[in-house]
């Protein structure tokens, strides 16, 4: 099985992931940068499909990570996935976009049994979700995804960039002080799943905010 | 692309600038289809365009859109020569998407990519033969360019809830100038405002226009924009902004009127404000739009956006054009509001001058300039 997977909820990534391959990753790219994705996203794919030699006739899944992210990011990896998956007519999947970074924590030597993962969601606060690990199995998603401040997160360690930012007031972990959301783990995770037979998202994001939009209230009268 | 297309090339144009996800698709100057999704009513109860509202909803209108489309048009994506998208102006999640979307298209199907300015596209349905059911009054209909060509002294009036502006088109694939535009509030922005103060409802243009037909316009006179002398100039010493529109302050001075009525407990003679505030935007616009016209040598212009629909801006403006000997032409309305087919149709224009391609990498740009008609691909 071949899966073409994206995630834009923090930096722009992609990733070709394969059972035929090492480790499953075929190629993949990842950005630093949070705030490009529209540039760079579509060169990084195309980039990505010439490297491995493969076409889009090759692609047997395409997913997508749907977040939780900031909003026009986010949007920028779920638009390309759906398009991508139309015109080459292949299964589109969602898959939240914190699982790669547990995916990440449940490889490491850093893991422990019960944890936390989060991302910055600006505005001061974190995208977060809590976790639980058992032996030999990928980690399971057992609270959130949520939004709020880092201040108020279970005591538990926390892993990804959103602890790495709230170092001051959460048991943020060293080796994943940065870590973002990326679309190789996001693949390797949605390669394990669908093996297992396990059911996927699909491609809705989780923006877990309002628009922000105020209803305007009736005008003031002069009298 | 093959170079044998150059001459019709089958176009699929994608907008996402604002509220409206349009795909079009064009054959050379031909109409195939033009197909528009609007999240319109979703902002019916915040009185305007919410970018973030817009933006998600653009994205789940995308592929259902394309899809219709190909399905109206009856072609394939195989069949299409190149993928045209708004890059810019506008705003800038709401383009996200669109682009996205085009640059997605464009890999997967390994077209051409044309990333191209929404406001020149606005002109670009002047170019699109003429409908034989679409036209309209107030000077004809889109077939502007019959014989392949738009004329030689063209501007363009583009008047919407995004945007207003007039423009001069000396060709349209590479050779287009900003002679005015409103440097506040765009026009059709100014109207959804005072609809929310006479409790009118969104959008306030249909709303305003209708109940204008039963006021005064000429009981109360609100102000006209930056239409004094120090902001005119001469022609021959035009002042800072001599072609150039302001609306703020007649949203202001709506305002103000309406508290007065309010304040002396009398009724508000909400038709006759309408009415007033009508004519002031229209006699700004249509006045400003001819002067630059007459000053620039324009002998035909074309109307767009969707402020083209308020029928007092299409009888004035078509009534000063005829004074000063100017041809107005205003397609029909689906083609004035924001749609994919002008994106197409711009699109087209390019492959038919032989202008490259944009490529893959360009980002969008919310301010895009109407000097760069389409970007160009070593310029990312
Ligand atoms: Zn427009």
């Amino acid at each position: 099985m071949l899966i073409l997977a994206i995630d834009t909820s923090a930096v722009a990534s992609a990733a070709l992931i394969s059972d035929d391959a090492m480790e499953g990753v075929v190629e993949a790219f990842a950005t630093e940068d949070t705030r490009s994705h529209a540039e760079v996203l579509a060169p990084g794919i195309e980039q990505l499909l010439a490297d491995a030699g493969v076409t889009g006739a090759d692609i047997d899944v395409i997913v997508t990570g749907v977040g939780p992210g900031p909003f026009t990011g986010l949007r920028s990896g779920i638009a390309t996935a759906r398009t991508l998956a139309f015109v080459w007519g292949k299964p589109l999947y969602g898959l939240m976009s914190l699982d790669a970074i547990a995916l990440e924590v449940a490889e490491s030597t850093a893991a422990e049994a019960e944890f936390i993962v989060a991302t910055d969601a600006r505005r001061k606060e974190v995208y977060w979700a809590r976790y639980t690990l058992a032996e030999g199995q990928l980690p399971r998603l057992v609270d959130g995804p949520h939004v709020g401040f880092a201040s108020e997160l279970p005591e538990l360690p926390v892993y990804g960039a959103g602890a790495g930012l709230y170092a001051d007031v959460v048991r943020a972990h060293p080796d994943f002080a940065a870590t973002q959301p990326d679309a190789a783990s996001l693949g390797q995770f949605a390669l394990a799943r669908l093996t297992a037979g396990d059911a996927l998202l699909d491609s809705t994001p989780l923006y877990l905010r309002e628009s922000d939009a105020q209803v305007p209230g009736p005008r003031k009268r002069a009298l | 692309m093959s170079t044998s297309n150059y001459k019709d090339p089958l176009v699929l144009g994608i907008e996402s600038s604002c509220d409206e996800t349009g795909v079009g698709i064009v054959r050379g100057t031909t109409l195939l289809t033009n197909t528009v999704s609007s999240s319109m009513d979703e902002h019916v109860r915040f009185g305007g365009v919410i970018p973030e509202i817009a933006s998600r909803a653009h994205l789940d209108a995308f592929v259902p859109t394309l899809q219709e489309s190909l399905h109206e048009a009856g072609v394939t994506l195989d069949e299409i020569d190149a993928i045209a998208v708004t890059s810019g102006p506008g705003l800038a999640g709401a383009l996200m998407v669109g682009v996205c979307a085009a640059k997605a298209l464009a890999v997967a199907t390994g077209k051409p990519l044309y990333a191209i300015n929404h406001l020149v596209a606005h002109v670009g349905v002047g170019l699109l033969d003429r409908n034989p059911d679409g036209g309209t009054a107030a000077g004809g209909a889109a077939g502007l360019g019959e014989g392949g060509r738009l004329p030689d002294n063209l501007g363009a009036l583009l008047v919407s809830g995004g945007h207003t502006e007039i423009l001069r088109i000396r060709s349209i694939t590479d050779d287009v100038e900003l002679l005015g535009s409103t440097i506040d509030d765009a026009a059709g922005e100014a109207y959804d405002k005072v609809a929310r103060i006479l409790e009118l409802g969104y959008p306030g243009g249909p709303a305003i226009d209708k109940l204008a037909r039963q006021g005064n316009a000429k009981s109360i006179r609100f102000p006209r924009g930056l239409s004094q002398p120090k902001y005119m100039g001469t022609a021959e010493e035009p002042g800072p902004h001599r072609y150039d529109w302001s609306f703020s302050g007649l949203k202001t001075a709506v305002a103000r009127c309406v508290e007065q009525f309010e304040a002396r407990g009398e009724e508000v003679p909400v038709a006759d404000i309408a009415a007033a505030f009508q004519e002031a935007v229209v006699d700004v616009i249509s006045a400003k739009a001819v002067l630059a016209c007459k000053e620039n040598g324009i002998t035909d212009v074309l109307l767009g956006g969707g402020v083209a629909a308020n029928s007092r801006l299409r009888e004035l403006t078509g009534q000063r054009c005829t004074s000063a000997g100017i041809r107005l032409h205003v397609p029909p309305l689906e083609l004035c509001t924001d749609n994919g087919a002008m994106v197409a149709a711009l699109g087209a224009q390019l492959i038919m001058a032989g202008i490259g391609p944009s490529g893959v990498a360009f980002a969008p740009d919310s301010s895009m300039p109407v000097t760069t008609v389409s970007v160009q691909a070593d310029a990312g």
